[in-house]
């Protein structure tokens, strides 16, 4: 397990030092500095063997973490549990920062102490672990209180405590995806991927039983099959604004759910429900790789003239509804690091050459669905023997648009809560769709 | 918001400071003291010497200033023992107080302070902790209980605390049970035998239904678990499988690939006919894609992961190249590991897409990547033949790049392309050469040299290319200069008339000047082929190479196997066991895949029997990749020793190792040019040295043959009583004894295997670590019917002394490792010398005279054996029957002095004077020898010869 866990500086200065375990010693601290955060290398692995002691990193910004062990541990475990670290410390008092740090590091030492018992991780769950540990110290709390806490954080529903109360019954899923592309010169697409997400924020009273639908294919089919449609009444009040028109299902590669997510019935019924934590979560993450509607194809031509000239020509075009504006669109394309001078024109938008970047940035603030637009540049190179070619990295791109471009789309999220009187009607359900660019490239 | 403060007074007299604030009587002011006391200790200032003022501060009812104390004392109680104590009663107390969290605080802080005295206190409030009313106190005190186990292992089980967390297990609250398991799981593998988490049906079922109500760490610890369990048949094992898999749909990474570990262990039971079979098969997929489009970190672990399953079952993954391929802005590593497990799946259907991928690669920024995605397009070529030709004219635009290494790279790739495919693309062989001067990479330097001398014969200017690496030959790797030394041979043989005088020059450049005994030996070799028997020279310098393999960088299958049991953990990210960077008796459990008990034992889909199967037979292949694990005796691959295929073409290997045993013998051999007959003639021309390396095997080997007749075996050898080398206990049921004999001027091990188990044992192999002698199994261990409960089997294996060679202590130590279908298991034992002295052990009186003569006296050593009523000469014949010949005898006083000589099988020579009185049983016996290590050895055989 765990040995311990260090937190550092850019510079290699400790912030945070806690040590679970006898074998592992002070110097370990330092053996991290010398051979990782100051070794001349870039990083070859996120994993480090330094004499037999093993040592995982992760960094924010300018902070590294480090977890420490000298047994067979969990690789998987320890990274994840890195991450829920990062999260738990950012849900507390923001960014991870050095002063951020410095300023909680009691607070953290607090924490580190309740999370990560002799280095087996335990209740990392923000909701849970704020309702004891918090920043102005420990309130006298009632005996009540103190068993309602104690059960929250061992209990099945570790995510949501009891007695919550809202005069209005509201929830907000935004369903937020992001599609990623890497198309040949040719306009071949090599591979493409959606990664979305289903965030949902609640704010319901009690403990609601949820039941979530979508437009899964495998669902869709199987009460295709069974005859009569059950959701009728659910579908009318979150129909989704899609962009890429009248697709009925979609096929869903994988999907993984928020730990409140009874998995065992999913996998038996391909249900979702769950009883929500209150506030913000992360409900499920999918992938799709069938039917994406890529919402901009990028056209690059690039002609070399001479050896000192460097002619771009690239032409976007958007590829969804009309009635849909796409927006913060930048396309970003590179430049030789010997370039002396750009010279572009573009019918629409901002283009700049930022000599920094070694690239041409090319903004457009909103763009509608079917249309097209082009940049031209004429890149002066100075002449260099260096006998390496340009290695031409990728065109990309980012964007925003209002619609799922993997076709998903909610149907229902009914909620039940028998013990309080508010029915799924008086809910007040508000629905969101939002793709993004991920990795957005073509090859030039 | 202003603590950062703490971190920054660095000014004097700043203990003192302290000392005075932790003292004040303002609860605030105490608080703030105690604050940077820590912030000190994190930036690693020793504020030990506060130690008492820190502790004072421990009773108090704030929360928060108490976890501050805790901490402290956490850090600094061991080097301060005896104040420590001081803390106790403040633990006691707050292990009875009325808010659980205090409780749970208490217990969890006592078990991190390792002073004895104060384990001792634990013990009461732990015993209460785990029958607490509250969970978090239970699942505290859970965990508890393994941070005792570290300190007092003997203290937990006298007080009974593991029984008491065996109960937990079936504790009403999921994370109860998950610290549990995770408890128990970690001090089970400090002990490997015990049945300390005693896995049944029952138990298994309780866990499976935590499983669905824990924590995500809970599921972690459950699922860990659970892969240790070895179901009964395949119903079970299917059960288990369908409870697990809804698993592989959670959010978090780690129980994914714990739940992944989970379902490739048990699948290896499930009948492959099964429909279940393939479902899981379709299901495992998916989830392990996602883990792809985790952050960077885990991605990296998943795909070290992902590339241990592509080699267990190709199937899962083949159709999904495409989410593999590298993106810009992939992290270094994990570009690397994507490149791999391409290369893995490449096969025809996706080869054109996996090629024009590669080609971009290759045009990248870093090194190491272009390197090996130049070296990916190679193993192409190699792995899917339709593909070569592209993938050879790929390699030839890389080329044309002139990228320095971009070009070494190719070549280097493109000699293996040439094993695989001979006489097909020599086309490119003029496009190569143009790049001859750019080339200053050993490796492709040397595969450069080796293309020119297998195609010595279609490329005109072969000698003056090769002429022209000879000029800085002694500046050249080993590498590069044995390559350029068989390259000339080669080329030599194919066009004699022009190349005598080059390969004259590399010969002596190799025998004369080089310090690098395999240089040297591979000079000798190639030297004597060529003067004696130019066609024989042909037949071995220009044999049909074996094939090589397909596939490299391949997992031996028992390690690959082994590693499977730790998917998602430390071991899988570097394909490494355990026990490999582990410390102590952690993990040094070897696990396996379980066997399949279902009756239909169909056959291995042939795809995986192709990809695991080819591995142990691949030996000659020209690619090895596992080199930092051989040797290791730990590590040994125990396919057993080659018994066909010929011998690494590259390597000199057995002349190399027999030519040091140790500096000090070394001299010993080149001193005996007299005792060998078979050699000198003939060779007047080749320096002095030469003899001392050949000497041993040739003579050995011959003379065990030749002499014979002359010698005779009047008596049999001395044989050594069987003994226990393996007690079953240590071996899982397998019981070793034996001896060793030599028959016949063959030594063998004679060894009786029982089976005390109650499971049939198969599968069986040796194999030895290195030793003195270089004993080496000849053969496999011939154990060909399995071995049933309580059977016993006789087995004789030969042994060869052309193993490699170190020095053991004692000398006659040999350590061993057997495998069977259970495990792998290690002892040593001991050999009698005796049977390495050869039959041509009888030297010439005058050499002896001389040979006595010349050895000095320092190296004398004098022995009594004592109680041995035999008269000299039945002495003599006795000791005849163990290749001890007496050369002489004298009678001098009464007393019987006989000169005897013994050679031993790497060709170090004994002389012995025995003395014997009659009527005296005592004798005096002394012994000369060059090495002079051996002779409390051979003391003990004469000792043992006459005895018996």
């Amino acid at each position: 397990m765990i040995g311990g866990l260090f937190i550092y500086n850019h510079k290699g200065e400790v912030l945070i030092s806690r040590v679970y375990r006898d074998d592992i010693g002070r110097n370990a601290v330092d053996a991290f500095r010398v051979n990782v955060i100051h070794a001349r290398q870039q990083v070859r692995s996120p994993v480090t063997n330094i004499a037999r002691t093993s040592f995982f990193h992760v960094k924010r910004s300018n902070i590294w973490l480090a977890a420490v062990t000298k047994q067979n541990v969990n690789a998987a475990m320890v990274f994840e549990f890195l991450y829920k670290m990062c999260d738990v410390m950012t849900a507390y008092f923001g960014k991870i920062s050095e002063e951020n740090i410095k300023n909680n590091f009691v607070l953290i030492y607090e924490l580190l102490d309740e999370i990560l018992d002799f280095g087996y991780p335990q209740n990392s769950e923000t909701g849970a672990l704020k309702t004891f540990i918090t920043q102005t110290g420990i309130k006298s709390q009632s005996k009540e209180e103190q068993s309602q806490i104690t059960s929250q954080v061992t209990g099945q529903i570790g995510w949501r405590r009891e007695g919550i109360k809202y005069r209005r019954n509201e929830l907000f899923l935004d369903v937020l995806e992001s599609v990623n592309l890497l198309m040949s010169p040719q306009g071949q697409v090599l591979s493409a991927h959606v990664s979305g997400r289903v965030v949902m924020k609640s704010y319901l009273s009690g403990m609601p039983e949820c039941k979530f639908g979508m437009n899964d294919k495998i669902v869709i089919d199987k009460q295709g099959k069974g005859g009569a449609s059950e959701e009728a009444a659910g579908k009318s009040d979150l129909g989704g604004s899609g962009g890429g028109g009248g697709k009925q299902s979609i096929a869903i590669d994988d999907c993984t759910f928020h730990q409140c997510v009874r998995l065992s019935k999913f996998d038996a019924e391909r249900s979702i429900s769950f009883i929500p934590p209150d506030g913000e979560c992360e409900l499920m993450r999918y992938r799709t790789t069938k039917d994406i509607i890529l919402p901009f194809r990028v056209i690059p031509l690039v002609r070399e003239v001479g050896r000192t000239k460097l002619e771009v020509k690239v032409v976007i075009k958007s590829n969804f509804k009309p009635s849909l504006l796409a927006q913060k669109i930048e396309v970003r394309i590179p430049t030789p690091l010997n370039t002396s001078g750009v010279q572009v024109i573009c019918m629409k938008g901002k283009a700049k050459y930022k000599a920094s970047e070694n690239a041409i940035v090319w903004k457009i603030k909103r763009m509608a669905g079917m249309k097209e637009s082009q940049i031209s540049a004429e890149i002066e190179l100075l002449p260099t023997n260096d006998k390496k070619k340009w290695a031409r990295p990728p065109i990309s791109m980012n964007f925003e648009v209002p619609f799922a471009p993997s076709g998903l789309k909610v149907r229902y999220l009914k909620v039940f809560e028998p013990k309080l009187n508010y029915s799924d009607h008086d809910v007040i359900k508000w629905v969101r769709y939002i793709g993004r660019s991920g990795i957005y490239e073509t090859r030039c | 918001m202003t603590d950062s403060k703490y971190f920054t007074t660095t000014k004097k007299g700043e203990i003192f400071e302290l000392k005075a604030e932790l003292n004040s009587d303002k609860k605030e002011k105490k608080k703030e003291a105690v604050k940077k006391v820590i912030a000190s200790m994190t930036v690693g200032k020793d504020v030990s010497a506060l130690f008492p003022d820190v502790v004072n501060c421990m009773q108090t009812d704030n929360l928060e200033l108490k976890k501050l104390v805790y901490l402290y004392l956490m850090n600094y109680a061991k080097s301060q023992p005896d104040m420590a104590i001081m803390a106790v009663n403040t633990f006691v107390k707050d292990c009875e107080d009325a808010n659980p969290l205090i409780r749970a605080l208490a217990v969890r802080t006592m078990g991190c302070i390792r002073v004895d005295k104060i384990t001792e206190y634990l013990c009461e409030p732990l015993r209460k902790c785990l029958k607490d009313e509250d969970p978090y106190v239970r699942k505290t005190a859970a965990v508890c209980v393994a941070k005792l186990h570290d300190i007092n292992a003997q203290l937990v089980e006298d007080q009974g605390f593991l029984d008491t967390l065996k109960d937990l297990i079936s504790d009403s609250n999921p994370m109860v049970v998950a610290n549990a398991v995770a408890a128990l799981s970690e001090i089970a593998e400090s002990h490997p035998n015990s049945n300390l988490l005693d896995l049944n049906p029952q138990s298994i079922n309780k866990l499976l239904t935590a499983l669905n109500e824990c924590t995500e760490w809970g599921q972690i610890f459950i699922l860990d678990c659970l892969a240790n369990y070895t179901p009964r048949d395949d119903r079970e094992s299917q059960s288990i499988c369908e409870r697990v898999t809804p698993r592989l749909s959670h959010a978090n990474s780690a129980v994914v690939l714990s739940a992944v570990k989970v379902l490739m262990k048990f699948m290896e039971m499930l009948p492959k006919d099964l429909d279940y079979y393939s479902t899981l098969l379709k299901k495992l997929a998916p989830p392990l894609v996602t883990l792809l489009s985790a952050e960077p970190e885990l991605q990296y672990v998943a795909l070290r992961n992902i590339n241990l399953i592509v080699q267990k079952r190709p199937e899962i993954l083949k159709h999904e190249m495409k989410v593999f391929f590298v993106k810009y802005n992939d992290p270094i590593y994990v570009k690397l590991e994507k490149l791999d497990i391409m290369i893995r799946l490449a096969s025809q259907a996706n080869i054109a897409q996996v090629l024009a991928e590669l080609k971009e690669y290759a045009t990248e920024v870093d090194v190491d990547f272009v390197r090996k995605a130049v070296r990916a397009i190679g193993r192409c070529a190699i792995k899917v033949e339709q593909s070569a030709e592209r993938c050879v004219s790929t390699l030839l635009d890389l080329i044309q790049t002139k990228v320095n290494y971009v070009v070494q790279e190719a070549i280097v790739v493109i000699k293996d392309i040439f094993r695989k495919y001979p006489n097909k693309y020599e086309s490119v062989i003029a496009t190569l050469c143009e790049n001859l001067d750019s080339l200053d990479e050993p490796e492709a330097r040397a595969a450069m040299i080796w293309i020119v001398g297998e195609y010595a014969e279609r490329i005109d200017n072969a000698d003056e290319l090769l002429e022209s690496f000879l000029e800085g030959f002694h500046d050249e790797s080993t590498q590069v200069q044995l390559q350029l030394l068989t390259a000339i041979v080669k080329l030599f043989l194919k066009k004699p008339t022009e190349t005598q005088e080059l390969v004259q020059q590399v010969l002596s450049l190799a025998t004369q000047d080089s310090d690098n005994p395999d240089l040297r030996d591979r000079g000798y070799i190639y030297w004597r082929l060529l003067s004696t028997d130019p066609v024989a020279a042909k037949e071995v310098v220009l044999a049909e190479k074996p094939l090589i393999s397909e596939e490299t960088d391949l997992i031996e299958p028992t390690l690959l196997e082994e590693l499977i049991c730790h998917i998602g953990t430390l071991a899988s990210v570097y394909h490494k066991p355990p026990s490999a960077f582990v410390e102590g008796s952690r993990g040094v459990m070897h696990k396996r895949l379980p066997a399949r008990t279902g009756s239909g034992e169909s056959t291995e889909s042939p795809d995986v029997g192709a990809a695991g199967g080819s591995a142990p037979e691949a030996a000659p292949s020209i690619i090895p990749s596992q080199g930092d694990l051989l040797g290791d005796l730990l590590n040994l691959d125990m396919a057993p020793p080659t018994t066909s295929g010929p011998p690494p073409p590259s390597t000199g290997m057995q002349m190399g190792g027999m030519d040091l045993l140790g500096g000090g013998l070394d001299s010993l051999l080149g001193g005996d040019i007299g005792g060998s007959p078979a050699m000198g003639a003939g060779f007047g021309a080749a320096p002095a040295v030469m003899p001392a390396s050949l000497n041993a095997p040739v003579g050995g080997g011959l003379g065990d043959l030749f002499d014979l007749g002359g010698v005779g075996m009047p008596m049999g050898a001395y044989i050594p009583p069987k003994i226990v080398w393996l007690p079953a206990m240590k071996a899982k049921g397998l019981e070793i004894s034996g001896t060793f004999a030599r028959r016949a001027g063959v030594i063998q091990m004679e060894l009786i295997l029982t089976n005390k188990a109650m499971s049939v044992m198969t599968d069986f192999a040796i194999q030895f670590n290195r030793n003195s002698f270089g004993l080496a199994p000849a053969g496999p261990l011939q154990v060909l019917t399995p071995l049933g409960p309580n059977q016993t089997i006789e087995v004789s294996l030969p042994l060869s002394t052309v193993g490699p060679v170190m020095k053991m202590d004692p000398l006659n130590n040999l350590q061993v490792a057997v495998k069977n279908n259970i495990d792998v298991f290690y002892f040593s034992c001991q050999y009698p010398i005796s049977m390495l002295f050869v039959e041509d052990g009888k030297m010439e009186r005058q050499v002896f005279l001389a040979t006595w003569k010349d050895i000095p006296n320092d190296n004398e050593s004098q022995f009594q054996i004592k109680d041995c009523h035999l008269n000299s000469d039945a002495a003599s014949s006795k000791l005849q029957g163990s290749n001890i010949f007496t050369i002489a005898k004298r009678t001098v006083e009464g007393q019987d002095m006989l000169y005897m000589s013994i050679k031993l099988s790497n060709g170090i020579w004994v002389l012995a004077e025995l003395r014997v009185q009659a009527g005296n049983p005592n004798y005096t016996i002394s012994l000369k020898c060059r090495a002079p290590e051996v002779s409390q050895c051979v003391f003990q055989c004469y000792e043992a010869v006459l005895k018996n």
